[in-house]
């Protein structure tokens, strides 16, 4: 399966992704960071890609999404920001209030974190 | 990059905004923070106000000029 069909799938089956740099334990961008940690705060149920192993991912990613820069998170399927957008969602709450209506209100009861590696 | 060519840019892509800073964030001229207000952004989400300014800095940001971008938008009150 290409990168392409891969990243939509991910997109379209995961309730929230994460595209980074790095990974949640190891990561290597600070604005990767800045996104996974609002994440967390907001207890988003977070699933992480990698996009370091090949340039190839996030060439394919930002054709998809339209959005230049890493990182990137969706929420079901859409395109909610990077860092900045990311970060000031979460502080006004409204990263929450979102997750809450397209996740359901135990959203966070699982808090799992997984890492998803894409196939070259 | 100094911050200049990138105040003209977006000066160019939003010249009805109210407030438009560019600030280079380690003075090694390709960490930078924008933060435009503008009545054409209002109504937008966040995201299609991102991509406007993406879209005004996109040549800076293709060739690798600007290394990191910081972005903070609001339509105008």
């Amino acid at each position: 399966m290409s990168y392409t069909d891969q990243i939509k799938d991910v997109i379209e089956s995961s309730d929230v992704v994460l595209f980074m740099k790095g990974t949640p334990s190891f990561v290597m961008c600070g604005n990767s960071d800045r996104a996974l940690q609002a994440l967390r705060r907001a207890g988003a149920p977070v699933t992480a890609i990698d996009v370091l192993p090949d340039p190839q991912i996030r060439q394919e990613l930002s054709a998809i999404s339209g959005w230049p820069t890493i990182p990137q998170v969706f929420v079901k399927g859409e395109l909610v920001g990077g860092a900045d957008i990311v970060e000031e969602l979460e502080q006004s709450g409204e990263l929450a209030t979102t997750l809450r209506e397209k996740l359901g209100d135990d959203f966070g009861a699982e808090r799992d974190e997984k890492t998803v590696g894409l196939a070259g | 990059m100094s911050t200049q060519p990138l105040r003209e840019l977006l000066e160019r892509a939003f010249p009805d905004a109210t407030e438009l800073d560019v600030l280079d964030r380690t003075g090694g001229g390709d960490h930078f923070q924008v933060v435009v207000t503008a009545p054409s952004l209002s109504g937008l989400s966040l995201v299609e106000q991102h991509r406007r300014v993406y879209e005004a800095l996109s040549a800076p940001l293709g060739d690798g000029t600007i290394h990191e971008l910081r972005i903070k938008t609001k339509g105008a009150t």
